[in-house]
């Protein structure tokens, strides 16, 4: 959390406030300073929930985990939306008493998670159409309403061609109402589903199936694309956010946040899609991960169309690293280097950390108190 | 009790009367003035327990709608044309679903040309998407209809769109009742969805169905409309029986029997229809009319039986099928496959022109001697197509046919000499 970040009534866990820097200093040890801590997994930020409190461990750590989305499903192996969609809604449960509806538009995650007579859903769940996820949430929130039923909640969820291309004039007017419904976007930057054509949520220089890696510029046209969140925030709506499905932690708060609100909230989560990105699906979470480190995904939270939170970068990597572990940018270094692209993207990704102040002052996470409240209680028990 | 109404007025009356809860406006003429006044009865509390949502689009509008119906709330919505088309992926998939709902479609032409009067291309667009189609003649069955079809809609859980005249229904005031209260509430029992969206009971709805089960999924749809065709004289003996008026039903007829020509008609033009009947009838003609009130399912039974055996039968439709013809007689010649009478076929008041009774006569007349082309647009003025056709031919780039065709009309000012 950053530092004059406005309290908010929420006081959920997040992952990214754990660090695991070692510090090149070590601090003092006195009974009430916390020190620095070490976790096994160094470099990955990721915590095991059984060293945190129980209130503070992830949603899927609990006995109680409700898997919204339940085994069985058809997503690929290393699949960043399943993962996403999973811990997504069963935040979304949590914070609702197990009372939610979901609209789905047409996409990988309807697929996947169907067809008849199977389903993965153990949530009462519906898919109409490809554009219109946003409406029909709209309706399932005005039916509750009319009947008087403000226990039930709803979400509405897409991926990024559901959302930013053919499902955004519903989700603009679902937004504009503020009606309320929380709209979730897994974004893997291209239509997937249909065989990874372009999307208008595909980065410049990214090969897909409609942006080809050939000719005199290969991949994905630059100047080109939108920012949905960006465009949410325009609409004024109680609550904006991004995540990774690297920082689940995170992504659990951000929806647990997103519940404590009325009326229309939108979170825009990046899922890494091993097949249209050409990833190994092991390292979903490390692209997911990068992408964030490189100031490439900025994650942040708004609240009426005001940044209130970022997620500060802990170590940054230049893009380079994020680009080579996906063949979809591998028109960059072979058969040459494209060093004007690579710059190009590393110009892009700069400037976000600039736009959103994605580093600290000295590009370190400045310690919150409630960093410092975990570190003190994880303290005792590493290192 | 009989009072002046404009007919979307007593249309957004019966609707409220049957306690809608969610009920989406998105702005097309003609059919604006209903749900402008269901919005004022919400907003003034006659209207209680109802959401009424400004949508950003049609295609919005229909999904809201299958949202809330999924949800078990009675829901509504109206539009007309263009709005029909923009919401007609959601429409097949209300009807896919098997969603309840109704629907005002205030029937206009579809562009291009843009044109704002009736006809019913709108309706005929999205005739196999699985809805309900029933027409009204009058307001006073408008009126009737939208009561009996929330109560059809809900029985068979299928959507239902009632259809009326764009202009020359919704915009036109006459003397109309509107059921009270206490009567639409004996008649419309309470909303009991098949399927519901409800924590305590999660289900998926709308999953993928494939090669296995679809054939059999797209039969029980049409197994559904069928069983319609059984329900829809129930529901509107019930509504006779509770309001003294006889409305809705399959087809009526109108002087039909032992009719040498029998003449078919939907909507409004069904009036027209009928004066012209009467003055070919005093004349010593042997003709009669039918009206089709249910499109879809298309009572192809009932009309068999309703037309009997005449020598003739003249289809009047308000809109045709580009390059192959009347689609109402396509379905008319199903219903009289085996009978060996001859069919004729009138295009009639496409974009709202009118259907004047003495061309409707004119055209009869010459039927009943067997003296009509098979498909006729009443009041086509040939002259003025072969001259553009004629114009296209002269030269490539003839500009827009429309408004050449107008200005040989000499409805747009004349260009000046010598401009070209």
């Amino acid at each position: 959390m950053t530092k004059g970040q406005a309290p908010t009534p929420y006081s959920g866990s997040r992952e990214d406030i754990v660090t695991g820097q070692e510090s090149k200093q070590e601090p003092q040890q006195t009974p009430s300073t916390p020190r620095q801590v070490k976790f096994y997994q160094t470099g990955s930020f990721a915590v095991g929930g059984r060293l945190l409190d129980a209130p503070e461990r992830t949603v899927q750590s609990g006995i109680k985990r409700t898997n919204s989305l339940t085994l069985g499903h058809r997503a690929c192996q290393g699949c960043g939306e399943a993962l996403g969609a999973r811990y997504a809604l069963d935040a979304a449960m949590r914070a609702t008493e197990n009372k939610i509806v979901a609209a789905n538009a047409t996409g990988c995650l309807e697929v996947f998670t169907t067809p008849y007579p199977e389903t993965s859903w153990q949530i009462p769940w519906i898919h109409s159409v490809f554009g219109n996820a946003a409406a029909v949430g709209s309706g399932i929130a005005a039916a509750l309403r009319a009947k008087g039923r403000d226990d039930i909640r709803v979400v509405a969820q897409a991926g990024d061609g559901g959302t930013v291309d053919i499902g955004i004039g519903c989700l603009s007017g679902m937004f504009e109402r503020n009606d309320d419904v929380l709209f979730i976007c897994y974004d893997n930057e291209a239509y997937m589903n249909t065989g990874v054509q372009r999307s208008g949520s595909t980065p410049p220089a990214a090969r897909t199936a409609t942006t080809e890696a050939i000719g005199r510029q290969p991949g994905n046209q630059w100047g080109q694309g939108k920012k949905m969140p960006l465009i949410a925030m325009a609409h004024e709506i109680p609550y904006v956010a991004t995540a990774t499905v690297a920082e689940l932690h995170d992504l659990e708060y951000k929806i647990e946040k997103a519940m404590s609100f009325r009326g229309a909230r939108y979170v825009h989560i990046l899922v890494p899609c091993p097949l249209g990105w050409g990833s190994e699906p092991a390292n979903t979470i490390k692209i997911a991960r990068l992408a964030k480190e490189t100031g490439i995904f900025p994650v942040f939270e708004a609240e009426y169309g005001e940044v209130t939170g970022v997620s500060k970068i802990r170590s940054k990597v230049p893009v380079e690293e994020y680009l080579l572990l996906q063949k979809r940018y591998a028109h960059l270094f072979r058969p040459s280097r494209q060093d004007e692209v690579i710059n190009k993207i590393q110009e892009e990704a700069d400037r976000n950390v600039r736009r959103f102040g994605l580093l600290g002052e000295d590009g370190m996470v400045q310690p919150s108190d409630t960093d410092k409240g975990i570190s003190a209680h994880l303290g005792g028990k590493v290192g | 009790m009989l009072e002046q109404l404009e007919g979307s007025k007593a249309v957004a009356r019966a609707v409220a009367m049957c306690r809608p809860e969610v009920i989406c406006a998105y702005p097309i003429s003609p059919q604006t003035h209903i749900v402008e006044a269901l919005g004022a009865m919400v907003k003034d509390t006659t209207l209680e327990h109802c959401e009424f949502i400004n949508v950003e689009s049609e295609f919005g509008a229909m999904s809201v709608l299958i949202g809330a119906s999924a949800t078990g709330a009675r829901s509504y919505t109206a539009t007309s044309s263009q709005g029909l088309l923009f919401m007609t992926e959601a429409v097949y998939n209300a009807a896919g679903l098997g969603l309840p709902m109704v629907m005002t479609l205030a029937n206009r032409a579809i562009g291009a040309p843009i044109n704002i009067w009736n006809d019913y291309s709108d309706a005929m667009a999205v005739r196999d998407s699985g809805w309900i189609q029933l027409f009204a003649e009058s307001n006073q069955a408008a009126v009737d209809l939208h009561i009996q079809a929330f109560h059809l809609s809900e029985e068979i859980s299928l959507p239902v769109m009632v259809c009326m005249d764009g202009y020359v229904l919704t915009h036109a005031i006459e003397p109309l009742d509107v059921p009270d209260q206490e009567l639409v509430d004996k008649y419309l029992p309470p909303f009991i969805p098949r399927q519901l969206l409800d924590p305590e009971d999660p289900v998926s709805i709308g999953a993928m169905v494939g090669p296995d089960a679809f054939t059999e999924v797209r039969y029980l749809a049409h197994a559904k409309q069928l069983k319609a065709l059984q329900k829809i004289p129930e529901i509107s003996t019930e509504f006779e029986r509770l309001s003294g008026r006889k409305s809705g039903g399959l087809v009526r007829t109108y002087r039909a029997e032992e009719a040498d020509t029998i003449v078919i008609g939907m909507g409004s033009v069904v009036g027209a229809i009928e004066d012209a009947v009467d003055d070919l009838r005093d004349s010593g003609i042997s003709i009669g009319a039918i009206s089709i009130t249910t499109f879809r399912p298309f009572p192809l039974d009932a009309l068999r039986e309703a037309v009997g055996n005449p020598k003739r039968v003249v289809i009047v439709d308000r809109a045709f099928s580009v390059g192959m013809g009347s689609i109402l007689a396509t379905d008319v010649a199903l219903a009289l496959a085996h009978n060996d009478i001859r069919l004729y076929t009138v295009v009639a008041g496409l974009g709202g022109r009118a259907v004047t009774g003495i061309s409707l006569k004119q055209c009869l007349s010459k039927a009943v001697k067997d003296d009509l082309e098979k498909l006729t647009f009443l009041d086509l003025d040939v002259d003025v197509v072969e001259r553009e056709l004629t114009r296209m031919e002269q030269s490539k780039r003839s500009g827009p046919s429309a408004e050449n065709i107008l200005r040989d009309l000499g409805t747009t000012t004349p260009e000046t000499e010598g401009q070209l």
